[in-house]
């Protein structure tokens, strides 16, 4: 198995700094196995949703995991599947929401990849009440450049903690074994609140969403004073077959989602400016009832609205965009309006921005969710002076306590890292013992210092803040 | 590695005595830069650059002896500055000398002079580096042009056909490198008040070296391809370059 021709240019799903590698698609534990015996550095990739530069590895070789998509075991008494790390989530659902079950925990799309899901640790709308996916992994097996692991919480659980969330440093997940959870129906049932301003929402969230698994809310980045931060919040629980009406009750368990449409062409600006994000915000906003309780909608409207848009990242623009997602301890809800407001304040209209609370962390040395307050926001690139204002949105979340998510960054000020990240050297000696001689790397991991190019070029000392 | 929102880390510098060089690496220290080579015809010229390095807190700077017109050195430049750096980002191409344009003074030798520091060796270096940007997948080469080359007057014919030259030669590479991960970024100044024009006459539309690394950080921001320093001049240019040679020859310079 052997990389051919020029290399492939590859970016992030913000589509910003591609840079070029080898394409491997290999389709077995072994192939993958042989491709890191050969010279070069080299990098699992599954579906490049992560935002920024954390699959790429420029010079290297790709090993593009989509090959390998089998659902190899799907065992119905213990609610277990196993399969190849390149199967989706996308497959995966579709073969078991028909049969009653449905993933642990799932992003806000269905295209990912099992073996990504798990290198990113995702978590979803129930991480107050379930956590990241890696609280639901019986074990994987982990090519790595010293040879195949089988690692889980049960066995070897130094390099599991350091495979979940260690985005792709540790070696090549070839294969998973995820506990399912067992639904009624294909069917959410849905409370929709409409607050005001931040600190209503905040407030309802706070009190309220211990009550239902799945909790989130869209917030309108573009509404100025008074209205800052108005916000609807959505609460769901996967329904039981009695909550159906009876026409549905023929077949509770359908489950085959649609793109709609599909974004043909990259325009040549970004359709997604200030003045385009507020009128659909408005709009968004006012069409939504104050209060609905007890809405039936389908598993993809609730969980993956934006799949219904094919490719709806290029409507950015040549340029692209990033998201910007941090975390801050409960406490710290002032660092949140603080965020929001610099951002509008810079003109970076964000089309997407969602806010929740996130439970207690997991044990993942690099995972991303701790117990606070997580804002995500897409911020279309090429704006003047967006890195300083980033910079200083980092500065503030770091001094809160909190970090900012790795699949979504393609610019954290390396130093910062550390700080954001304190168990980086755990995970550093956990990661070199699999992979001594740091054949694996990324276009991230050369960016951030870590993984096989630690401290070289880390100027200054973790919480210099001066530019 | 270059970030998301276009700021580099490693860099060479080619010409880094310049005024405008070091305005750009000012620049670039206050975002991501972390490490630097230094090269330039003598290691006094780049003195100014090292301190201003070192005051910025930059945690790599090096220095190292380059002379555009030693075509031999330049693979081998490269090559080291690779090996130096482990990945470059971006390469700094600022090497140039005004020189005369007028007849009494100018012979085959100062010809042959001013066309390989502004042309020959220049394009020879970025051969160079687009090999070595294009191995490791990614990178940008960003070269100063001139807007003296978008339009060759007789006030600086030499300087301004060098600048043609490696404005079509850069406009011509960054085509042949799409796909590899490695960009060629075009920089069309206008008069800048420099080292370089000192005693010339100031013209329409100047600027001072810091307002051009502005104009540069920002052209990479946006991820440009050409970048025109004061921006201004893309405008004024697309019709100057159509004037009538009549009027141009007699236009005050």
């Amino acid at each position: 198995m052997t990389p051919t021709g020029r290399g492939r240019l590859l970016a992030g799903w913000g589509r910003a700094c591609a840079s070029a590698a080898f394409v491997a698609v290999p389709g077995s534990a072994e192939e993958v196995a042989d491709l890191l015996a050969q010279p070069g550095k080299h990098l699992a990739r599954g579906l490049g949703r992560s935002y920024g530069d954390a699959a790429q590895c420029a010079g290297g070789t790709v090993i593009d995991c989509t090959a390998m998509d089998r659902i190899v075991e799907l065992d119905h008494s213990s609610c277990t599947v196993k399969v190849q790390a390149g199967c989706s989530l996308d497959s995966l659902l579709r073969v078991i929401v028909p049969r009653g079950l449905f993933v642990p925990v799932t992003p806000g799309t269905r295209h990912v990849t099992v073996g990504g899901a798990v290198a990113s640790d995702v978590h979803g709308k129930n991480h107050h009440r379930d956590g990241t996916v890696s609280a639901h992994v019986a074990n994987l097996e982990l090519a790595t450049p010293t040879g195949p692991i089988l690692c889980g919480p049960e066995q070897d659980n130094e390099l599991f903690w350091a495979t979940a969330g260690g985005m792709g440093l540790t070696g090549v997940i070839t294969e998973a074994t995820l506990r399912l959870v067992p639904i009624e129906t294909s069917r959410m049932v849905v409370d929709t609140v409409k607050t005001a301003d931040l600190d209503s929402c905040m407030a309802f969230m706070s009190e309220q969403d211990a009550a239902h698994r799945y909790s989130v809310a869209w917030v309108d980045s573009l509404a100025r004073g008074r209205n800052l931060g108005r916000s609807l919040i959505t609460m769901g629980d996967h329904a039981r077959a009695e909550d159906l009406p009876t026409k549905m009750r023929a077949d509770p368990l359908g489950f085959s989602p649609r793109q709609l449409l599909k974004v043909p062409v990259t325009p040549p600006v970004s359709l997604l400016n200030p003045l385009t994000v507020a009128a659909f915000n408005e709009a968004w906003y006012r069409k939504a009832p104050k209060q609905r309780t007890g809405q039936l909608e389908s598993l993809s409207t609730f969980f993956h609205p934006l799949d219904g848009v094919g490719d709806w990242n290029v409507l950015y623009g040549p340029r692209g965009f990033t998201q910007y997602q941090f975390v801050v301890p409960f406490g710290a809800e002032e660092v949140v309006r603080r965020v929001l407001e610099k951002l509008s304040s810079a003109r970076a209209a964000s089309f997407l921005v969602v806010l929740k609370r996130f439970g207690p962390a997991g044990k993942g040395h690099l995972s991303f969710p701790s117990e606070g307050w997580t804002l995500a926001l897409d911020v279309p690139l090429g704006i003047r002076g967006l890195s300083v204002v980033l910079d200083d949105l980092d500065e503030i979340v770091a001094e809160a306590g909190g970090r900012v998510y790795l699949s979504k960054d393609g610019r954290l000020r390396p130093e910062l890292m550390e700080v954001m990240y304190p168990r980086l050297e755990e995970w550093n000696e956990v990661r070199s013992r699999v992979d001594p001689k740091a054949v694996l790397a990324s276009d991230m991991g050369r960016r951030l210092s870590i993984g096989g190019h630690s401290s070289s070029s880390r100027r200054r000392p973790a919480g210099a803040g001066a530019r | 590695m270059n970030d998301v929102t276009g700021m580099p880390q490693n860099v060479v510098v080619i010409g880094a005595g310049a005024d405008i060089s070091r305005a750009i690496l000012r620049s670039l220290a206050g975002h991501r830069l972390s490490s630097v080579i230094l090269s330039g015809r003598s290691l006094e010229s780049l003195e100014g650059a090292v301190k201003d390095l070192h005051s910025l807190k930059v945690e790599k700077v090096e220095v190292a002896l380059l002379d555009v017109t030693d075509i031999g050195a330049i693979e081998r430049f490269a090559d080291l500055a690779a090996q130096r750096l482990g990945t470059i980002d971006l390469v700094l191409i600022a090497a140039g000398v005004l020189g005369t344009a007028d007849l009494e003074s100018l012979d085959a030798g100062v010809v042959a002079f001013l066309a390989t520091v502004n042309f020959t060796g220049p394009a020879a270096i970025m051969t160079a580096f687009a090999r070595v940007l294009a191995a490791q997948g990614q990178g940008r080469i960003v070269v100063l042009s001139s807007v003296a080359g978008y339009r060759v007057r007789a006030a600086n014919l030499v300087y301004g056909a060098a600048k043609a030259g490696l404005d079509g030669f850069a406009l011509g590479l960054g085509d042949a490198l799409a796909g590899s991960g490695v960009k060629v970024v075009v920089v069309r100044p206008g008069f800048v008040k420099t080292k370089m024009t000192e005693g010339h006459s100031v013209v329409p539309f100047a600027i001072d070296a810091s307002a051009v690394a502005d104009v540069v950080v920002r052209g990479l921001e946006k991820d440009a391809e050409i970048i025109w320093a004061p921006p201004v001049l893309r405008y004024i240019f697309a019709v100057l370059r159509i004037v009538p040679r009549p009027l141009w020859r007699r236009m005050p310079r």
